[in-house]
């Protein structure tokens, strides 16, 4: 097209004349003011700023101009291009603007309309309260031990210190598996488990269980025939009541929080020597519904104390019969009911909530507990 | 055990000022289960003395009644109606004047009745609270003074302790075992009501023999002759037998019962006229029948400890007597037996009979072995005191040699045991406070008193140090932490699979495991499928429901009606749990001994008498799993959510799952998916059979999944290793694949992945989705279509048209091949 040794004026070059770049500057000026929408700016963008506008095409011309002539050509299109670039961009956001207000308005929504396309489900309190209290002890470093719920009696009584036609056995109304001496229970509490923990792990000993145990209760508000249990057992050395006492002091912190009172007060288990039945303070009113005047309230019925389960020194007949040597290990036990836990600490009334299995109940509780 | 507060005052010296509360608080520290405290009587008011000084029978009513006139120690008698006729002129009586309260807040007025005015009551013990029901006026000694209050008199304000006995503490069925302990709580002296003074023993009385000495190691025999059968037993017996808890009868058997709650010693006595020949204590022999006092012929077995005399047995031992040698109200000679029996051969013999008694309670938890002299002793006195009986002179007293508990601990065995510094003297005083005699220094030997047959270890002595010195004053030691290795992986996923159903929109229900063989033929299930296969209970809590559920469905069936019943149109539950499998022919479970550890053979053996129980989880859906709403139509549960659920366990086990159709009850036949987990099969899923929706009255087309986890989880994958994640683009081949409609789409979409290992590709293939199905004229008829979008990528270059065109052709190839396939539109 044209060589660069020539002598040149840009003036000859009609697409650099100053009045030339005026007009396109001019055009495109008043094109963008025209344009009435993002879509016709869009357009002019095109026409007027694009690879193929005036120009644009104007700027391919300069390369070829004498370097004496191309500073002066340069400005005046750069110049030219940078109003229509300026043009541009405040049209377009005059546009923008313009959008939001109308279109963006115009699309609104009702947002407040329920939403119950994909309904949640919820798993089950007990589940989840178990596992919330069996996690206080695993924090520890306990582990969770298992075991089966049809069981064999010598682990449901006998390894448990339990003689054959011991009133205590009575303590426990039991499921038989047919016929009565096949030998096979329900079990009636998780604490045969401690029997197979002991056989089968290494001492020292720390586990918990959680699990569904058996006894022939009819279903009322505060018996089920199926109930949850959560045992502990700790057997290693030197373990004394001290030690049970304040592994029962953490699990009461790490289910209602700090500074409750726990209490033992003598009882008999035959697995257990010494025994004790545990309270601790109520974490609703911290036993001043129990002071003279004070509040009435719900939760422990203003004895200011709640009962939580059974706990005691595991009976060195039961070491023995686990095979651990008494005379250098010793350990505690306790056992919390998993129902009532859940009955006084989130104030549920009646037993059978927890076994109708109507979705009310369940979804009230989510996934944690 | 109801223990009136004012009997243990007698012979636990209280302080005056401590309350009925103070004391159950004590007793509960020291292990008595105070269940509550009763105040009785203290709502009876303005009941006093009388003497009745003339009776006028009032003609013309349809039953006798009589206007009285009281002499109530004041100037003038009162007239008073009264329509019992039990007493006559001249008889003490209680009576309620005007103004008076009697229990349960009835008051008392004159009042016209009988046209006469009544000015006040004569009342009886029911209306005094001392009885249930009473046949007359309660009539006072003649020697009572008028007008005194009859409250105190009888002392009928009380406060009374009802107390749970645990099982080893049998000397606490007694007040004699009360006020032991309340007065050691306290600090105070306890006066011993089993302290008295023995006769001489002078030779035999009525003649008896111990022949079996391992059912009965001491057997007392005492005799008193002259008996007043109608002899009243006195006011005060008959008020601390009422607050205790049991119905005075007659003063023979009032005397016994008055001793057994006194001292806990278990009392029975014989008509004399009807006993004959000598008393033995044998085990019963074949044949042998016995007619109870509840008037029950009972066969007896073997291992039952009788009372016999020439006639055979009179008496099941310390359980209940037999019928022919009872006292009756003409009975004027009798004999007293005392004894001390077996405890677990009677706690065997109660439950054999299915018998609970009084005595039995305390024999099955432990008598003193002492007592039998002492208590025989106090009744033929109290016989003689009360009855005006003749007390025979001789003991019949026949002994079996008892064992001689001692035990043996370190001083500071309780020490270590609580984790408190007591030291030697105070375990020493403790041990003593409980009856123990206590020798040594560094080890103490102690030998528990014949009251406390419960401690025979180490411990047990430890506890009584410790529960005497407080449990409350045991510090707590901040637990240990321990290298634990947290929860196993089939923990782990047991509680991932419960948040993923939850979080898939099911909700966790526990059921109960018993179920009914009704249950197997409303699943429709085969006459030898496995799962009729159930443990029954020997004691089911109903009739109806006597089986161990071996499949979770029947119950979860059941909430989910009722669910439905309760307005909830859609639902989807899920519950996991353990079914129970019984093994053909297991073995009965041996009873290994307990003073040692099972053998390995032994607990094997144990093991192997168990049935299976493996973990299941279950679901099952009714109604819509999307309903509908503003945005449009519902999406109703499917057999294809029943499979998913099981998809998305398998998935939080990181186990890909292989579907399979089949025909498996309760399911619909044709759609009704068999699980399989790397080749076993774990689970089956679908939609119901119609049969069984309308057996267990759900909807039609209601859905359920139940999956073995116990199977699954040895399945889990391991640790995951990372992908590499390729940035080059991806290549993307759809194509229609028309088969032959009964060709399961799990095959084609195994063809193409196979075509396309084949091929060297596998590493470039994405994924296969399916995006479309379609039956329709344009395919043919038996034919259906399958759109399917394959996704190639290469980590190391983008790939070609050609290569990603070639891949396709390889997998159409093998599908052409492997199901028939035909691409569409080629």
């Amino acid at each position: 097209m044209s060589a660069p040794n020539k002598s040149y004026d840009p003036v000859e070059v009609t697409a650099l004349h100053p009045d030339e770049v005026a007009r396109a500057r001019d055009e495109a000026l008043a094109a963008i003011a025209a344009a009435a929408s993002l879509d016709e700016l869009k357009q002019v963008r095109l026409a007027h700023a694009g690879d193929r506008s005036p120009l644009a095409l104007a700027n391919r011309e300069i390369g070829a101009l004498p370097p004496q002539a191309k500073a002066e050509a340069g400005k005046r299109v750069g110049t030219a291009r940078r109003e229509v670039s300026d043009a541009l961009k405040t049209r377009q956001a005059e546009l923008e603007e313009e959008r939001d207000q109308r279109v963006l308005v115009e699309e609104a929504v009702d947002v407040t309309l329920p939403w119950d396309r994909t309904p949640r489900g919820a798993r089950h309190p007990v589940t989840t309260i178990a596992e919330r209290m069996a996690d206080v002890f695993v924090s520890m470093g306990f582990e969770l031990a298992e075991g089966p719920e049809v069981e064999a009696e010598w682990f449901n009584f006998d390894a448990l210190n339990f003689p054959p036609a011991h009133p205590a056995r009575e303590m426990q109304d039991t499921f038989f598996v047919e016929s009565e001496d096949s030998g096979l229970v329900l079990r009636t509490h998780t604490s045969p488990v401690q029997i197979r923990a002991l056989l089968t792990r290494e001492l020292p000993v720390y586990v918990v269980c959680t699990g569904r145990t058996f006894r022939t209760d009819e279903l009322d508000a505060t018996h089920s025939p199926v109930f949850h249990q959560m045992e502990g057992l700790v057997v290693d050395e030197g373990i004394t009541m001290a030690d049970l006492r304040g592994a029962i002091g953490a699990f009461v912190t790490g289910m209602f929080g700090e500074g409750l009172k726990t209490r033992f007060r003598p009882y008999y288990f035959p697995f257990t020597e010494p025994s004790a039945e545990v309270d601790m303070q109520c974490f609703v009113c911290r036993g001043a519904s129990a002071e003279p005047g004070g509040e009435p309230c719900r939760t422990c019925r203003s004895e200011g104390w709640i009962e939580l389960g059974g706990c005691g020194m595991v009976n060195p007949r039961v070491l023995v019969a686990a095979g651990v040597d008494p005379e250098r290990y010793s350990g505690w036990a306790f056992g919390l009911g998993v129902e009532r836990t859940l009955m006084f600490r989130h104030g549920v009334e009646d037993m059978h909530d927890m076994f109708e299995g109507d979705v009310r109940f369940t979804q009230a509780f989510g996934m944690e507990i | 055990m109801r223990v009136p507060v004012s009997w243990l005052r007698e012979y636990a010296e209280l302080p005056a000022e401590v309350t009925a509360r103070d004391i159950a608080q004590k007793l509960i520290a020291a292990g008595l289960e105070v269940e509550s405290v009763d105040a009785v009587g203290h709502d009876v008011t303005g009941v006093i003395t009388g003497q009745v000084l003339e009776i006028e029978e009032l003609a013309g009513f349809k039953k006798p009644i009589r206007f009285c006139q009281v002499d109530v120690g004041e100037s003038e008698p009162r007239g008073i109606v009264c329509g019992a006729t039990n007493f006559v002129a001249g008889d003490r009586v209680p009576v309620a004047l005007p103004g008076a309260v009697l229990p349960g807040g009835f008051a008392i007025a004159a009042r016209k009745t009988y046209g006469r005015v009544s000015d006040g009551m004569i009342c009886s013990e029911a209306e005094l609270g001392l009885a249930e029901s009473s046949p007359g006026i309660l009539i006072l000694p003649p020697d009572t003074p008028l007008g005194a209050d009859f409250v105190e008199l009888a002392g009928l304000r009380d406060e009374v302790l009802d107390i749970g006995i645990t099982p080893d503490r049998g000397y606490t069925a007694s007040i004699r075992g009360m006020a032991r302990e309340a007065a050691t709580a306290y600090g105070v002296p306890f006066h011993d009501p089993a302290a008295v003074e023995l006769p001489a023993e002078t030779g035999e009385s009525y003649p008896a023999s111990i022949a079996d000495p391992t059912g009965c190691d001491r057997f007392v025999l005492r005799e008193v002759r002259g008996f007043a059968p109608d002899a009243p037993t006195p006011l005060w017996m008959r008020v601390r037998l009422t607050r205790a808890g049991m119905r005075s009868v007659s003063l023979a058997v009032d005397v016994t019962n008055y001793l057994m709650l006194e001292l806990g010693q278990p009392l029975h006595a014989f008509d004399r006229a009807k006993l004959t020949g000598p008393v033995v204590v044998r085990r019963a022999e074949p044949g042998e029948r016995l007619e109870t006092l509840d008037h029950v012929v009972r066969d007896l077995h073997p291992d039952d400890v009788l009372i016999t005399d020439a006639s055979g047995p009179i008496s099941m031992a310390g359980t209940m007597g037999g019928l022919h040698t009872e006292i009756d109200e003409k009975s004027t000679d009798m004999v007293i037996e005392g004894a001390h029996f077996s405890a677990s051969d009677l706690a065997r013999q109660g439950r054999r009979h299915k018998l609970k008694s009084e005595a039995l309670y305390r024999f099955e938890r432990g008598v003193d072995r002492e007592l039998p002299l002492v208590a025989t002793h106090k009744a033929v006195r109290m016989l003689a005191e009360l009855g005006g009986a003749e007390i025979l002179p001789g003991v019949t007293h026949a002994e079996a040699p008892a064992e001689n508990v001692t035990i043996t601990i370190p001083a500071d065995h309780p020490d270590r045991v609580a984790g408190v510094a007591y030291g030697r003297d105070t375990v020493v005083k403790r041990l003593r406070d409980v009856g123990c005699e206590v020798t040594g220094d560094d080890v103490l030997t102690a030998t528990p008193p014949s009251w406390r047959p419960d401690l025979r270890d180490p411990n047990d002595l430890a506890e009584e140090v410790i529960r005497l010195e407080g449990y409350e004053n045991i510090p707590a030691r901040a637990p240990r932490s321990v290298a634990g290795r947290g929860l196993t992986p089939a923990q782990r996923l047991r509680r991932r699979a419960g948040r993923a159903l939850a979080a898939a929109g099911y909700d966790e229900v526990i059921n109960y495991p018993f179920v009914s063989a009704g249950d197997w033929d409303a699943l429709q299930l085969p006459a030898d499928d496995a799962r009729r296969r159930a443990l029954r209970l020997a004691n089911p809590l109903t009739e109806d429901e006597p089986l161990l559920r071996t499949t979770l469905l029947p119950a979860l069936l059941r909430t989910l009606h009722r669910n439905i019943g309760r307005g909830f149109a859609d639902v989807a539950l899920f519950e996991t749990g353990l079914v129970y499998r019984p093994r053909p022919d297991a073995p009965t479970p041996p009873r290994p001994p307990v003073d040692r550890a099972p053998t390995a053979e032994e607990l094997a053996a144990v093991q192997a008498a168990l049935p299976d129980q493996p973990l299941r989880v279950a679901v099952v859906l009714a109604g819509h799993r999307e309903p509908a709403g503003w945005w449009g139509e519902g999406r109703p549960a499917t057999w294809a959510d029943a499979i998913e659920a099981a998809r998305i366990i398998a998935g939080e086990a990181g186990v890909e799952l292989e579907v399979k159709a089949d025909r498996h009850a309760p399911w619909h036949p044709g759609r009704c998916a068999a699980l399989f987990a790397d080749g076993t099969l774990v689970g089956h899923a679908g939609e119901l059979h119609p049969r069984v929706t309308k057996a267990y009255d759900l909807p039609a087309r209601a859905c359920a999944m139940e999956l073995d986890l116990s199977r699954l989880e040895p399945k889990a994958s391991g640790t995951v290793v990372a992908p590499h994640i390729a940035t080059y683009p991806v290549a993307t081949q759809d194509i229609a694949l028309t088969v032959a409609e009964r060709v399961p789409a799990a095959e084609v979409e195994a063809a193409l992945r196979a075509g396309v290992e084949a091929h060297g590709a596998g590493d470039l293939l994405e994924s296969v989705r399916l995006f479309d199905v379609y039956t329709g004229e344009q395919v043919g008829e038996g034919n259906k279509s399958l759109a399917y979008t394959l996704r190639f990528r290469a980590s190391d270059r983008t790939l070609t048209a050609e290569e990603t065109t070639a891949v396709r052709d390889a997998a159409v190839a093998a599908a052409a091949e492997r199901v028939g396939a035909v691409l569409r539109g080629a």
